[in-house]
């Protein structure tokens, strides 16, 4: 019982920085902060655009792929992997 | 015949074989195969399904489009469409998966112990996934009709027989592999012009890449600040920054990503796979599918509309001879998609933004896509692969949608409500004969277009992101979490939804029944109602705990149950032993 709740709150504490970043790459640097971001340029980009129509679509790429690799080690950690 | 429809009917021909030769290969012998695939699809292979159910006629046709007139604007779609995908697999698949049922509404009553819940999650199924498929089967008409001249009406028929051959027969297990073929040909009909006009602009042929690079014309100008300054001499937003509003653009993202969370169709396919670790990964695979696309539509949209600009305006002043016009403008002029008025009668284009002297008085957003190659002056080859891979992205939605309305039907509705002791050969019997009426039904609605079809995106995604997506949320992340509180939720985020949706749009979209008009003062916060799913999403949270905490919580053995999905640990309730 203690295990499945520790369990559980590692993984919460997993989910909510995940979402932090998801929510930064998006909603922070692709619409709230992209004129200040536009100042700076990635080539032909300007930043803030970059974020909102490339850079956040690869973060939430990676995010997914850290996300699983995290788990099965915390599901290997506590011994609540599948049989 | 020319050689353009010779290529087009070869690849078309082509891959419809394909299809159905994988349909007759794949087809379903239980009901487990034909609503899960038997839970035995590879993570790969699901993620690849995946990209083919989400990518819709939408995605391959209209959102380059959508975005080469909004410029910076459009990126609504491309986050929004995307980000929901990491809620997916965070939040909800893994532990949907773990529970163990075919569909989400038989989710839904099981968490919420409910019949009711279970009704109402079916009924927010079926319309969200109906207004869905209609645009499916128009562009299935519309891909037909532009490439192979057919009228409309039979190239919706071969779409419908097509469709009912490997649904019918194959159901999820068919419907996987045909998906994983399709994702196959959408992909390779989206990319290929892309990298070919990559390379002629600006000489790289990675279409990412190209969209930040410097023109190849030897001006070391960059591509986007070219086209910025082109269109803001012709009196358009600058593209790069053209918001649509912060408040619009953050409401509207938020709707489309928990919308996409919370689509049935979509989840539905996390079913199939063996395990919840598999579960987690095919999300990760999917999202990378989805992303080849997905990042490759902006340089699709810009070069597009840069391309657009320069053929009527190849230097400043210097307009085209309407005279001189090339093929395409006359291939789409009588399509009546694109039309030209020469208002100050000099027979030259000027394309301004200005409604006075604007003489390109009907640009349709659809045909960049589609125009794109011809443009360009790209081979025939690679205008018919095009067409092949529109209709794949129609098709292949269209099945997904399909199989989820049978399931909701036969599954949740017959045997889980009306007749539990059906046995499994009556019910897949009564799956397919299900699907059948679906599929007419579909092609009835693509044959007679509801006047609310333009509205059924604000629709389909305002549904799921305000009814079904909280209350999953809420029924994995909150153990307390009760069955009238939860009820209490949906119908409040959906009645507001879609009174919201209705007050601006027309009641059923019927014009003159909007009682407080569509103009944009009345609306709340300056939310459009296509965003207003984001704020109904909010009501059902608050509604929800409100109720809960007049009410009490969920009894003890259903806590238990969120207790056993949110673990991996112990028995699966595996989708083939149900």
């Amino acid at each position: 019982m203690e295990n499945t709740k520790s369990y559980w709150q590692e993984n919460l504490r997993l989910i909510f920085i995940c979402l932090i970043i998801w929510f930064v790459v998006s909603f922070g640097f692709g619409l709230l902060l992209v004129e200040p971001l536009n100042e700076f340029r990635l080539g032909g980009y300007k930043l803030g655009f970059w974020f909102a129509q490339q850079g956040s679509i690869y973060t939430f790429v990676g995010l997914i792929f850290w996300y699983t690799k995290k788990m099965n080690e915390l599901d290997k950690k506590h011994n609540v992997e599948e049989s | 015949m020319d050689e353009l429809r010779l290529y087009t009917w070869i690849a078309v021909g082509g891959t419809f074989g394909l299809y159905f030769f994988i349909a007759w290969w794949a087809r379903a012998g239980s009901t487990s195969e034909f609503y899960a695939a038997g839970g035995g699809i590879t993570p790969l292979q699901n993620g690849m399904a995946i990209g083919a159910d989400w990518m819709s006629a939408a995605s391959f046709i209209s959102m380059a489009g959508l975005i080469a007139f909004l410029g910076y604007g459009g990126s609504v779609f491309l986050m929004g469409w995307t980000g929901g995908y990491v809620l997916l697999a965070l939040c909800l698949a893994p532990y949907m998966r773990k529970h163990g049922k075919f569909t989400v509404p038989e989710f839904i009553g099981d968490r919420f112990y409910s019949k009711t819940a279970r009704i109402v999650a079916v009924v927010c199924l079926i319309i969200a996934s109906i207004t869905y498929i209609i645009g499916q089967m128009k562009g299935v008409g519309v891909a037909f009709s532009r490439f192979l001249e057919v009228p409309y009406d039979t190239g919706l028929y071969i779409g419908m027989a097509v469709v009912f051959v490997y649904a019918t027969l194959g159901g999820m297990k068919g419907i996987t592999y045909t998906q994983i073929a399709q994702y196959v040909v959408l992909i390779t009909a989206y990319t290929i012009p892309a990298i070919f006009i990559s390379l002629q602009l600006t000489g790289n042929p990675i279409p990412q890449l190209g969209l930040g690079s410097t023109l190849a014309d030897g001006s070391g100008v960059y591509l986007l600040d070219k086209l910025d300054m082109v269109v803001s001499d012709l009196g358009f937003k600058e593209y790069t920054t053209s918001s649509l509003g912060s408040v619009e653009m953050f409401a509207y993202t938020m709707s489309l990503m928990i919308g996409t969370a919370g689509l049935p169709h979509v989840i539905m396919r996390f079913f199939t796979v063996p395990s919840v670790k598999a579960a987690r990964q095919s999300a990760g695979y999917a999202l990378v599918f989805i992303a080849l696309l997905y990042t490759v539509a902006p340089a699709v949209g810009a070069m597009a509309r840069f391309n657009l600009m320069n053929t009527i305006e190849p230097a400043a002043g210097q307009n085209l001879d309407y005279a001189e016009r090339p093929q395409w403008f006359k291939d789409w002029e009588r399509t009546g998609l694109l039309a030209f008025e020469d208002k100050n009668g000099d027979g030259k284009i000027q394309y301004t933004a200005d409604n006075e002297t604007n003489e390109m008085v009907k640009v349709d957003r659809d045909i960049m896509v589609l125009a794109n190659p011809s443009i360009a002056n790209l081979p025939n080859w690679v205008i018919a692969l095009v067409a092949a891979g529109g209709l794949a992205a129609a098709l292949s939605t269209a099945a997904g949608l399909l199989l989820a309305i049978s399931s909701a039907i036969s599954h949740d509705l017959m045997k889980g409500v009306l007749m539990p002791d059906m046995s499994e050969k009556n019910e897949l019997a009564a799956s397919r004969i299900v699907m059948t009426i679906s599929i007419l039904f579909a092609g009835y609605l693509g044959l007679n277009p509801p006047g609310f079809a333009a509205g059924t995106v604000a629709l389909a995604f305002g549904l799921a992101a305000s009814s079904i997506f909280p209350a999953l949320m809420m029924g994995i992340f909150s153990k307390k979490m009760s069955s009238k509180a939860a009820i209490a939720g949906m119908c409040a985020g959906l009645g507001c939804t879609m009174l919201y949706v209705f007050q601006h749009k027309g009641i059923m979209f019927i014009p003159g029944t909007s009682f407080l008009g569509g103009m944009e003062p009345n609306w709340f916060l300056g939310i459009s109602p296509n965003a207003f799913g984001s704020v109904g999403a909010v009501i059902n949270f608050a509604v929800a705990f409100l109720v809960l905490k007049a009410t009490g919580p969920a009894p003890v053995n259903i806590q238990n149950m969120v207790d056993n999905f949110r673990s991996p640990h112990g028995k699966i309730a595996a989708a083939h032993d149900h």
